[in-house]
């Protein structure tokens, strides 16, 4: 655990309006690690996972890739960390007027600048790889929501990402979609992507990550594997068990 | 009314002439606004906040003054400061200008109605913020803006009759000159109106084709009921 990890942060802090949303929060992801945030709304978790990326510019603490620190301000330098990021969204952000193929597709193009040729043929590989080779003409107004977030998930994966964030990629959808979502996030996981989720799915994720952090107001108060934080006298069990009471789920 | 044959064939000869300048007029006019109308509208909403000011500031003095006062300036003022325009430039200029101001307001609409989640996800795939709202954003505003932008299209069209006040030979002059002669106001001004009557069905036509081929799933021209 010397090397740099794929994905670090160290010491974040960030305010808005005057309240700390996250406080000196540091994490690493490591090659192939699946690390799962959990903890009430309006912890940071959200907050946390789009300052990774760098969509919100946090006022102190540094990101870096393959330990290379991360400069913002580098418009360039931000590109291509952006690129080896990838993002997956609570409601999906498919870009409306585009086919799910076109999705998958345009930043090939407009940001990778591949041929469209070679663009249309990874599109259609990563579409393949999310079961949805057979909607890729379809608009994200006629897809559900299932398949927008798979959509999605291809999208990101076409970047060649070397580390996924996703934000509550289930939380929008309704229960019986939940599964086939849940099903690529696994294969993912699986085939050895490194992945920061941030979710409500305790039992899926009990049984597949590597970690559980615990987030409440802005920090990451309890840290360590499913195995060490489910158990009685912890607040990750406490909360683990209120969600899977009220889902009707058996915990994980 | 005068419907003698010699007179009518005189009065057509002079709309028609008058028409083909109108359009003349008309066409660029129309594609000038729109231009402006996406520039400005895109400074209003994204762009920095000193080009922001300067945008809203051209917004408010072009719809805030009498487009026959914009006409006299460009035709009769600018030649004070040495810039020289002839009558269907002043008049090309003048219409695209103020049609770019009501243009920029519904482009605006348009972006604003975009949810931010588009511009968050091109982001997070490292697009620039230029790429993004022009290939992201603006095809979606545009189709959102275009039942608003065919609105002042359609506007314009009988706005360009005031061409005739500086000088221009439009339809509308055409059909004041040949009344002033004949004195048949009547006459003349119920064919000229239909004239513009006809134009602006066939511009209807023409932008309802454009909506037809811009729609999309989620960006219908028209919505039943659920």
């Amino acid at each position: 655990m010397t090397d740099s990890p794929i994905l670090g942060a160290a010491n974040i802090t960030k305010r808005l309006g005057g309240k700390t949303i996250l406080d000196n929060v540091s994490l690493r992801l490591d090659k192939g690690d699946l690390k799962v945030l959990i903890g009430p709304s309006g912890g940071g978790k959200s907050t946390l996972l789009q300052c990774l990326n760098l969509l919100i510019l946090p006022e102190k603490g540094q990101i870096s890739l393959e330990g290379r620190d991360i400069h913002p301000r580098n418009k360039r330098e931000l590109s291509s960390f952006r690129q080896q990021v990838g993002m997956i969204f609570q409601d999906f952000n498919l870009f409306d007027h585009l086919s799910a193929f076109e999705n998958v597709r345009i930043a090939l193009i407009k940001v990778k600048k591949l041929s469209r040729r070679a663009a249309s043929e990874r599109a259609e590989q990563e579409l393949a790889r999310v079961g949805l080779s057979d909607k890729g003409g379809l608009y994200p107004a006629q897809l559900s929501g299932g398949q927008k977030q798979r959509v999605a998930v291809a999208r990101a994966l076409a970047m060649d990402p070397k580390v996924m964030l996703l934000d509550e990629p289930t939380s929008a959808l309704d229960p019986e979609l939940i599964g086939e979502v849940l099903a690529v996030i696994k294969d993912l996981s699986l085939a050895g992507m490194t992945m920061l989720m941030a979710t409500h799915q305790v039992g899926f994720s009990a049984q597949l990550a590597d970690e559980f952090m615990f987030m409440d107001q802005g920090r990451i108060v309890e840290q360590g594997s499913p195995k060490e934080l489910l158990v009685p006298g912890t607040r990750t069990q406490a909360f683990c068990s209120k969600i899977t009471e009220l889902a009707g789920e058996v915990p994980g | 009314m005068n419907l003698d044959p010699e007179f009518l064939r005189e009065l057509f000869s002079a709309l028609n002439k008058g028409l083909f300048v109108s359009l003349q007029l008309i066409i660029p006019s129309a594609l000038l606004g729109i231009a402006i109308g996406i520039v400005v509208g895109i400074v209003r909403v994204y762009g920095p906040k000193p080009l922001r000011t300067v945008a809203d500031g051209y917004v408010a003095l072009f719809r805030g003054t009498p487009l026959v006062a914009q006409l006299f300036m460009w035709y009769y003022g600018l030649p004070n400061l040495g810039i020289m325009l002839s009558a269907s430039a002043a008049a090309i200029v003048g219409f695209g200008m103020c049609s770019g101001a009501y243009h920029s307001e519904y482009i605006r609409g348009g972006l604003l109605s975009i949810k931010r989640g588009q511009l968050t996800a091109a982001q997070a795939l490292g697009f620039s913020p230029v790429a993004t709202i022009a290939t992201i954003i603006l095809p979606q505003a545009i189709r959102r803006a275009l039942p608003g932008c065919g609105n002042e299209i359609i506007y314009l069209i009988k706005y360009s009759s005031l061409a005739h006040l500086v000088t221009c030979l439009d339809l509308t002059g055409e059909a004041y000159g040949m009344a002033a002669r004949t004195y048949e106001f009547t006459a003349v001004f119920l064919v000229t109106g239909a004239y513009y009557l006809i134009l602006v069905s066939l511009a209807t036509i023409l932008l309802a084709r454009v909506e037809q081929s811009l729609s999309l799933p989620g960006f219908e021209r028209k919505r039943g009921p659920q």
